[in-house]
């Protein structure tokens, strides 16, 4: 996938205050769906799905005072490019004490795109034990599928051209909250 | 990344701390129900071992298997190397048959060098006479670093047999690269001027475990090779003992949280007494365990990217 520029335009899609609220949009639909969020665990994909996990379950307790375990899936592993780029460094994989047998997961991640990563992120479940049912949350999706893959939440859809890149900043890893669209802009 | 593991002077300080971080992600895979990664699916990892082992084979294997590579076993009994065929012929049969690393053991120092020059895979030392043991020093920084939080500033003893130890050679590479602080202890005639010399500056020698040990973090006891010892370096084996066998009174004199490492395999009661061996304190099993992680992170950063 070609790559924008460094100093190519960019433009903010979703400010600091924008992105809590979509935040808090999503942990009510998850709520809502799942008639309470019981027997559920929220499970990022690093870098930027585990501190969107870990936000949405204090959103989701602030809301209901339900504690949803939250924990970590690392996909490097299981990438279907892995062997089309220098070696990655791996992330954290860390199961909630409960662990994942017979609960609904819902994965989150910050964007989706290609949906590459999810199904990476599913091959990688199944060898961790059997979900119930498993869903998929998304702060971004910015289109472009090429597997049969969709989200069951997303907090913004934000079409995009091939050549633009979506960049999500979180404070945790970031320093600031910021959607960005990068390239493409003329 | 590398793309060979040679020596332990092949790795700077991070590359050295990736593949134990990389490790520490691998060691997670041991509590699980499928200890099974797919990340080496379709390449093919050959076991070349000239020399007996247990151990690091065994380990070797676990690791390939477990990131799914598929892997062959090829020992020098029973096969052509027993009808005279030279390393090289033996490589570029490998080579014919498309291994992408090759893990060699081998009693002729260099040996692993030579081989990368004949195949175009990854090559990993996995033991080359008394020259080095890359992967053994990753795996014991790695348990230092799980015990005692760090790694940096660590004061380490390396005691015994120093002049055959390839164990004993390729930790002082990495420990001093990792910043710890490595004394070499011995009696002098297995540590010779020019090889205390030749370690590194900043490694330190002494003759008398007695004085080292209240100072030390880590002991690692070295086994003594007696197969290698054409000449006698000691008068017998239980002077040796007396003098640098690690004993309980021995093991008192060390600070609280000191641990005792041994890369096995052990000579019970000659450099290591049994008590110790058995002690909390040890981390001998601990180092086995490891290994299989650690050889897990050097095959994937070795094999797994482009």
């Amino acid at each position: 996938m070609a790559q924008p520029r460094a100093d190519a335009p960019s433009k903010i899609i979703l400010a600091g205050s924008d992105l809590s609220r979509v935040v808090d949009r999503i942990a009510h639909q998850i709520l809502e769906k799942t008639s309470g969020a019981t027997g559920t665990v929220l499970l990022g994909i690093p870098t930027r799905g585990v501190p969107l996990a870990h936000r949405l379950a204090a959103r989701i307790h602030a809301f209901e005072g339900v504690e949803v375990p939250v924990g970590s899936l690392d996909i490097t592993l299981y990438r279907d490019d892995l062997r089309l780029q220098a070696t990655r460094a791996l992330g954290k994989t860390e199961l909630p004490a409960g662990g994942i047998e017979g609960l609904r997961v819902i994965l989150v991640d910050d964007v989706l795109f290609s949906g590459r990563s999810v199904r990476a992120a599913l091959d990688a479940l199944k060898d961790l034990g059997r979900p119930s049912s498993v869903q998929l949350a998304v702060l971004v999706d910015r289109g472009h599928r090429q597997l049969p893959i969709r989200a069951d939440y997303v907090g913004k859809n934000i079409p995009t051209a091939h050549s633009e890149s979506v960049k999500v900043a979180l404070t945790e890893v970031d320093g600031a909250d910021e959607v960005r669209l990068i390239g493409g802009l003329q | 990344m590398i793309k060979h593991l040679r020596s332990a002077a092949d790795l700077d300080a991070a590359t050295a701390t990736l593949i134990l971080d990389t490790a520490a992600e691998m060691a997670a895979l041991s509590g699980r129900e499928v200890k099974k990664l797919p990340a080496l699916r379709g390449r093919t990892v050959v076991n070349l071992f000239y020399e007996d082992s247990t151990r690091t084979r065994i380990s070797f294997e676990a690791a390939a298997k477990r990131l799914s590579a598929d892997v062959i076993n090829f020992s020098a009994k029973g096969s052509s190397v027993s009808k005279g065929e030279s390393l090289k012929d033996t490589a570029l049969t490998l080579q014919a048959m498309g291994a992408d690393a090759v893990v060699i053991r081998h009693s002729a120092s260099g040996a692993p060098h030579r081989l990368a020059n004949w195949v175009e895979g990854s090559v990993v030392n996995a033991g080359d006479g008394t020259h080095e043991h890359p992967t053994q020093a990753l795996l014991d920084a790695y348990t230092m670093r799980s015990r005692l939080g760090r790694l940096d500033g660590l004061k380490v003893a390396i005691v015994g047999d120093v002049l055959h130890s390839r164990v004993a050679r390729s930790n002082v590479l990495l420990l001093t690269t990792l910043g710890a602080q490595v004394t070499v202890v011995g009696p002098p005639t297995l540590i010779p001027l020019e090889v205390g010399a030749a370690l590194s500056d900043k490694t330190q020698v002494s003759y008398d475990l007695d004085a080292v040990l209240p100072e030390s973090d880590v002991v690692m006891m070295l086994r003594v090779q007696t197969e290698r010892m054409q000449d006698s370096y000691f008068p017998s084996a239980r002077e040796y003992s007396r003098r640098y066998g690690l004993d309980v009174p021995r093991l008192k004199r060390l600070p609280e949280h000191a641990i005792v490492m041994h890369p096995g395999p052990m000579n019970r009661g000659m450099e290591i007494a049994p008590e110790v061996a058995d002690s909390p304190r040890s981390t001998i099993v601990e180092q086995v365990a490891n290994g299989v992680s650690v050889r897990m992170a050097v095959l994937y950063l070795l094999l797994g990217g482009k």
